[in-house]
């Protein structure tokens, strides 16, 4: 279970502050799979680095199954956007996969199964010896789902997974995100910008409001749990459910925009 | 492929021709005839001479590189991670590496004297500086979200030197030893010029010196053979070790 | 900026200890001070100023010299695809070959005189400059390339819009590297040859045992290097500020 807790950040350089997140408050429960959706510029990877232990928040507490998160958790893995930065380029698709295990210590046969059980499952088998940039985008980013799920986390955080792929390499990606959900029974925090992905995925899309960011507004997800991409996609109930979040996102939009002031 | 070979060696074996042809009949002291500087290479770098004069060069060299490779990768890695050293070492670094190389020969004589130990220090000396910054640059670019995948997973410590660290500086410390190789061969050639009793340079110069005009000229074409060798070592070499970055390169261009 | 300022600071305090401790002989490494005060005094006389006006010209000839003859060079050989890879191996082989095996030769030729400097620098600083240019030329962006050709651009024009403007950071960062060199081969001729310049005055120091001078002039030496790099960078920086990246060096 991860719980947010009045978390707050700002930067602070030497002329000026920045505030990047005002104050969030929110949990993501054993076993969900919970969306983040905002504009453009909300402070969704500040949130994210605060989070995975990777930045120090400047008020309020991340908690990881009630333990509080300092510096990156043992039982969270984390899958980045940029995909061509986060894989070793010197390392093969094996050794990527491999080398967290291996700094775990787990016992060298032990690796090797969770390596291959990884790579079967994002449907990557046959790679193990190539390099990454042999591979393309979407299969790129399949490895580090790989890496990600044979590290064997409670919790799994991606940072806008999938805003470097093609559409179509997209829809599948996503399919597969929700199939090792379902299968692994592991928690997700997904964060993205886009809408359609967030509700399509979501059981749970939470809305960032513009930086500094507070949470705009919630909301259940109530479609099947079996989702396809054909056809919930056309479900009205999606519909409906992306109108209201698109809304949200809008109005956290323009209440961001400075009030016109005097003519000077 | 017969084409391609021919492209190889068509221009070397024209221009080597040309000076052949040209230089038959020279009666010029300083220039002659390249039939006369081949018949001295072969009496004078007999395998005696080479044991003699060209492994002790040799073998100062990498001596000196070799220990101008681990220095400066050692304390270059340790700049790289710390931010307040790196300002505060940068300035004398710059300094150090502006210094021409074989004015330090004159200097470490005065405390390692003359022998082989003096030519030792002054090619790692010379050579640490690229080495060096170029390990300090490269550790300092680490890519951020590679850097941050590996505290996420917790690599950390002696792993993360291994297996982020270091090979994600790889290109700019290859970099670096190839500025020093060249760099070596100066140092090695400059400093047994000035105080020697054997080795090439020491060799080459006392020719000169005698005016043994055709074995000088051996001399620098030996001389020039071996810098050609070292250089394709190092390239045969890099391309083992950085197969990875050349393809990963290729990729992106393509991409 | 203070942090800066504490390393050089540090390496003074050191070089003005040792000595003072007796750590090192002060025969061998004269306390900073001692240092300063030979560069003091010989900056006072006429005949250091000549040594660094020595220095200076045969290193600006020979990087002016080098620039011109490897952007020449350069532009032709990349330019022609059957030049470029006619000349590919005679360039491999040519590169690598130390420029110092040429000293006895230089020695033969031109004596003590300004020749000596001149052959050395150029031959080293040349290569710099020639592979920068070439590395240059192959970075033009076919599609660049392909839509001049398709507007029907003479070869002229190409060269003039597409190649030259894609080169020319290359071309800077060959300068940048050449002019180093040169300064490395223009003290080492003078030292090893006995060229007039700062590497003579090493060199003489060095023989009548006049330890502080050999400091002093050592360091100027280095003085003059950084000026070099910082002025060659400065003027990368300034000229190529219209280009989308002042680029670093190619590693390849």
């Amino acid at each position: 279970m991860l719980e947010v807790i009045g978390l707050r950040k700002v930067y602070r350089t030497d002329r000026r502050e920045v505030e990047a997140l005002r104050e969030l408050t929110f949990t993501v429960g054993a076993g969900e799979l919970v969306c983040l959706v905002g504009p453009s510029g909300c402070g969704k990877t500040t949130l994210l680095r605060c989070i995975g232990g990777l930045l120090e928040p400047s008020g309020g507490t991340v908690r990881v199954d009630s333990a509080p998160v300092a510096g990156p958790p043992a039982g969270m893995a984390v899958v980045f956007q940029e995909y061509g930065r986060s894989l070793f380029p010197w390392m093969s698709v094996r050794d990527n996969v491999a080398l967290p295990l291996r700094q775990k210590k787990l016992p060298r046969g032990r690796v090797n199964s969770l390596v291959g059980e990884a790579l079967q499952a994002v449907g990557l088998e046959g790679t193990e010896t190539a390099y990454p940039w042999q591979l393309s985008g979407g299969m790129q980013q399949r490895v580090a789902i790989a890496r990600a799920v044979a590290y064997e986390p409670s919790i799994l955080l991606m940072d806008e997974p999938f805003a470097a792929v093609d559409a179509q390499t997209r829809a599948d990606l996503e399919d597969l995100v929700r199939s090792l959900w379902q299968r692994l029974g592991v928690t997700i925090l997904f964060v993205t910008h886009d809408i359609d992905e967030a509700v399509y995925l979501g059981q749970r899309v939470i809305m960032l409001s513009a930086s500094p960011t507070v949470i705009q507004d919630e909301l259940t997800v109530d479609l099947p749990d079996k989702r396809n991409q054909l056809h919930t996609r056309a479900d009205p109930r999606f519909t409906a459910l992306r109108t209201h979040v698109y809304e949200q996102i809008q109005a956290a939009k323009i209440a961001a925009q400075p009030s016109p002031g005097p003519v000077r | 492929m017969i084409r391609r070979l021919l492209m190889v060696v068509s221009l070397p074996a024209v221009l080597f021709a040309i000076w052949f042809a040209a230089s038959l009949s020279s009666e010029n002291f300083y220039a002659p005839p390249l039939r006369t500087i081949l018949v001295a290479f072969k009496d004078t770098w007999t395998p005696d001479r080479l044991r003699a004069d060209v492994l002790p060069s040799l073998g100062r060299l990498l001596a000196g590189y070799a220990l101008a490779a681990v220095a400066g990768v050692t304390i270059g890695v340790a700049i790289g991670v710390s931010k307040r050293l790196r300002a505060a070492a940068e300035p004398v670094l710059e300094f150090f590496r502006a210094i021409p190389p074989p004015v330090l020969v004159p200097v470490i004589m005065l405390f390692a004297g003359i022998g082989t130990s003096m030519k030792v220090i002054v090619i790692a000396f010379g050579c640490v500086w690229p080495v060096l910054l170029n390990t300090v640059e490269g550790v300092r670019a680490v890519d951020s979200v590679l850097s941050d995948t590996s505290r996420s997973y917790g690599i950390s410590g002696a792993a993360r030197l291994r297996h982020l660290l270091l090979p994600a500086a790889s290109p700019q410390i290859v970099t670096g030893l190839r500025q020093a190789l060249s760099i070596a061969i100066i140092l090695m050639v400059i400093s047994e010029m000035f105080a020697a009793s054997n080795g090439l340079g020491f060799t080459v110069v006392q020719f000169q010196r005698s005016f043994a005009i055709p074995e000088m000229w051996s001399g620098i074409l030996l001389l020039g053979l071996l810098g050609f060798a070292l250089s394709e070592l190092f390239r045969l070499a890099e391309r083992a070790a950085l197969g990875w970055y050349h393809g990963l390169r290729s990729a992106q261009r393509k991409g | 900026m203070i942090l800066r300022l504490s390393g050089l600071a540090a390496l003074v305090a050191l070089a003005e200890l040792l000595p003072r401790l007796g750590v090192v002989s002060p025969d061998y490494l004269p306390p900073a001070s001692g240092i300063a005060a030979a560069l003091g005094r010989e900056a006072a006389t006429a005949s250091f100023w000549t040594a660094v006006g020595d220095t200076l010209v045969a290193w600006a000839i020979g990087l002016a010299v080098a620039v011109t003859a490897g952007v020449a060079a350069g532009l032709l050989v990349g330019a022609v695809p059957v030049l470029r890879a006619w000349t590919a191996s005679t360039i491999e082989f040519l590169r690598p070959i130390p420029s110092v095996a040429l000293i006895p030769l230089a020695v033969l030729l031109y004596g003590t005189g300004l020749g000596s400097s001149l052959l050395l620098i150029v031959y080293a600083a040349f290569w710099q400059v020639l592979v920068q240019v070439l590395y240059g030329v192959a970075d033009v962006d076919p599609v660049a390339d392909e839509t001049a050709r398709s507007f029907r651009f003479s070869p002229w024009a190409r060269v003039r819009h597409v190649l030259w403007p894609t080169a020319l950071p290359y071309v800077f960062t060959g300068i940048r590297l050449a002019a180093a060199v040169a300064l490395v081969l223009a003290v080492t001729a003078e030292l090893v040859i006995g060229s007039p310049g700062l590497g003579a005055v090493i060199a003489v120091a060095q023989s009548s045992g006049a330890v502080p001078v050999m400091y002093a002039m050592i360091v100027v030496t280095g003085v003059l290097g950084v000026l070099i790099n910082v002025g060659a960078r400065l003027a990368e920086r300034r000229f190529l500020a219209w280009h989308q990246s002042v680029r670093g060096e190619v590693a390849l």
